[in-house]
């Protein structure tokens, strides 16, 4: 009954976005990702607008050239329902029963981690755009087609460190830390590689604690890294308690001069939610919003898709999809094999700049901090991208 | 007295997630596993009304209230009451309500995707401190507690004070008897379950004030008033509400005097004694 009922939705998920342009010569384009369960709020900012910008983007442009002869793309989508063993399957009917040319990577580093097995085993080139990991070269040694745009946990964590350094260096802050974290994969892994790096920097960390994954009410957590008086506030969070935090730090008037929550403070729901109490926060992501780049394909993104993109993976996202667009063009083939390989051995010029890889087939720039400054999420701290800008302190929440 | 009042707001809260399911399992006796798929919707509806026009919530409750009441029959009527009626016995309609709902929950869960999406329902209303005793509280959280109080006192009160309530406590511990003393026990039903999803639709609405909710939500609430609805007693208003009420200050305690990582360990660890030692539920009375 169940499984039965499941099949259904995910066929009707499917055929939801059918060929536009059947006439032509096309390219099936597998995508997987949460429609349903925890990640889909955030795969429905991040990733699902940018499949269909860049499917958009494709065809309007006459597709993709393969040898002299263009390609339209069809996207083949399914819900996994951030389900790991659905992100399996998944990738398995669209490599075997609908024999999708190319697959885009999933959403979310766990369904990343998943279903890269799969993905090798079929030979398609995977190039994330929402997997953070310090295990990147532990898998990019197993899966040699896996690539890495957002970057690792040691870099995003190491970036809040350099921040809060400077801004201690500047004499805007002190030395003590609060560090709260959700207890699941991501807030785990980070608040561990967080720890000796704000050890080694020479800050106290006063407050420290986790919560679960769902918590309904997050001000027992507030209130005591309130009691501990911080010089600043970390919180390695999901979208729903970056939410909840930073409405109960107001609330609790916990007000430090540096104020940082992970995923979703770069959503534009973020401002859209807390207006001006938002400005001078700090959170997860970033991008160079001022450059032309970012501007241009925020317009396009709103433009095609009715949203506006995030100030962190979004751009990424978008940019793994060039990649791949381009890789395809590059080695003039559909062979996959040859494909990957083209991957691996070329840079690319996407919409978050040029992409390298280091040894680790990792994008080795990425954006680690933004702030919220005049309603723009702008990148304050990255491992080598331009255009970042000084962070500055927070005051208070009105 | 912090960890009591924080507590005491929790416990409204989580009493609003469960009276609903309560009044459609205890009194109508449909395991009804798309109750929070309402919840969602009735947080959508004040998130909708809110984004676009400026409509408070706490008038948006008004509309939903009825919509809910009336989509809440149309399913009690449509799918479920034939379950009831060709249910031989109590087990069976179980079965077969859980499989129903179930199946419907999905349903509900795709069309929330596709006429909203799947993005977070995220404002901010009455997001203010409000002080009292020297402590600060969240004023969206207290209008909800208040709201909480209003719901439950009033579902008391007519449970025990008027005909029909009594007539649907009456179907609540024995539906074959109620029918032998002339109650319309398919039409108490029917009323019953449609309140209990209006119930569930309003708390929705006031709890998306200060909860983020998002399409694929509803299975996380209706598991949380699965756990305080057995833990208080099936079909007893006066359970819910105390177990609704010690579950937020146990969870307060626990998150502010231990840690707050062991909060889901405490709630369970509850719910596990309680079933040990009072198997039919705090309030619930055992099975004749």
């Amino acid at each position: 009954m169940k499984r039965r009922t499941l099949f259904a939705l995910t066929t009707a998920a499917a055929i939801a976005l059918g060929a536009p342009l059947a006439a032509q010569e096309t390219l099936k384009i597998g995508a997987v990702g949460p429609k349903t369960g925890p990640l889909a709020g955030g795969a429905a900012v991040t990733f699902w607008p940018n499949v269909q910008l860049w499917a958009n983007d494709v065809n309007a442009g006459g597709g993709i050239d393969v040898g002299g002869t263009k390609y339209m793309v069809e996207i083949i989508e399914y819900d996994d329902q951030t389900n790991p063993g659905e992100t399996i399957k998944a990738v398995q009917r669209l490599a075997t029963q609908d024999e999708a040319d190319f697959i885009l990577a999933p959403y979310g580093t766990g369904l990343n981690i998943a279903s890269a097995p799969i993905f090798e085993r079929y030979g398609y080139p995977m190039v994330t755009h929402t997997a953070i990991s310090d295990q990147i070269e532990d898998l990019s040694g197993k899966f040699p087609n896996m690539y890495f745009l957002l970057g690792g946990a040691t870099g995003l964590a190491g970036g809040v460190v350099d921040v809060l350094n400077q801004m201690r260096d500047a004499g805007e802050i002190g030395n003590t830390v609060a560090m709260v974290n959700v207890a699941d994969a991501f807030g785990i892994e980070l608040a561990e590689v967080a720890r000796p790096q704000f050890a080694e920097a020479g800050f106290e960390i006063v407050y420290d604690t986790s919560y679960p994954l769902g918590t309904q009410d997050l001000s027992p957590v507030i209130n005591g890294a309130k009691d501990s008086n911080p010089d600043a506030f970390v919180a390695w969070s999901y979208p729903p308690d970056t939410f909840a935090l930073t409405e109960q730090a107001q609330i609790a008037g916990l007000a430090p001069k540096a104020f940082y929550t992970a995923v979703a403070t770069a959503f534009p729901a973020y401002a859209g939610r807390f207006g001006a109490a938002a400005e001078g926060v700090l959170g997860a992501g970033g991008v160079f919003a001022d450059g032309e780049a970012f501007k241009e394909y925020a317009a396009r993104h709103e433009e095609v898709t009715g949203a506006k993109p995030d100030f962190w993976a979004s751009a990424p996202a978008y940019a793994s999809f060039q990649i791949l667009q381009q890789a395809i063009e590059g080695a003039g083939t559909l062979d996959k094999a040859a494909v990957a390989e083209y991957i691996g051995a070329n840079s690319f010029e996407t919409v978050i700049g040029t992409v390298d890889w280091d040894e680790n087939n990792s994008n080795a720039e990425y954006w680690t901090v933004g702030q919220w400054q005049g309603g723009v999420f702008k990148g304050v701290a990255s491992t080598g991208r331009e255009g970042a800008v000084p962070a500055v302190p927070k005051s208070g929440w009105e | 007295m912090d960890i009591l009042f924080t507590g005491l707001l929790l416990g409204g809260t989580y009493a609003l997630i469960a009276m609903g399911l309560n009044l459609q399992y205890g009194m109508a006796r449909i395991m009804n596993l798309a109750n929070g798929e309402f919840l969602v919707a009735g947080g959508f509806a004040a998130f909708w009304f809110f984004t676009a026009a400026g409509v408070s919530p706490l008038l948006t409750v008004f509309v939903v209230a009825p919509l809910a009441f009336a989509a809440n029959w149309l399913i009690y009527v449509v799918f479920l009451r034939p379950l009831v009626r060709r249910a031989k016995s109590h087990g069976q309609l179980e079965v077969d309500a859980i499989l129903t709902t179930f199946g419907l929950a999905f349903v509900l869960v795709g069309l929330k995707l596709a006429f909203f999406g799947g993005d977070y329902f995220s404002y901010s209303y009455l997001a203010r401190p409000v002080t009292f005793i020297g402590e600060t509280y969240a004023l969206n959280r207290v209008v909800a507690f208040v709201a909480a109080v209003i719901i439950c006192g009033g579902l008391w009160l007519w449970l025990n004070t008027t005909r029909a309530g009594i007539s649907i406590r009456a179907i609540a511990v024995a539906p074959d008897s109620a029918r032998l003393v002339g109650i319309n026990v398919t039409r108490l039903s029917a009323l019953a379950f449609a309140l209990g999803g209006a119930v569930t639709a309003v708390g929705g609405a006031l709890v998306s004030t200060f909860l983020t909710l998002d399409a694929s939500t509803g299975v996380l609430f209706t598991l949380k008033a699965l756990i305080i609805v057995i833990m208080g007693g099936v079909g007893d208003v006066r359970g819910t509400i105390v177990a609704a009420l010690m579950l937020g200050i146990l969870e307060t305690f626990v998150a502010t005097v231990f840690d707050p990582g062991l909060t889901l360990a405490a709630a369970y660890l509850l719910f596990v004694l309680i079933l040990l030692f009072r198997p039919q539920g705090l309030f619930g009375r055992r099975q004749a």
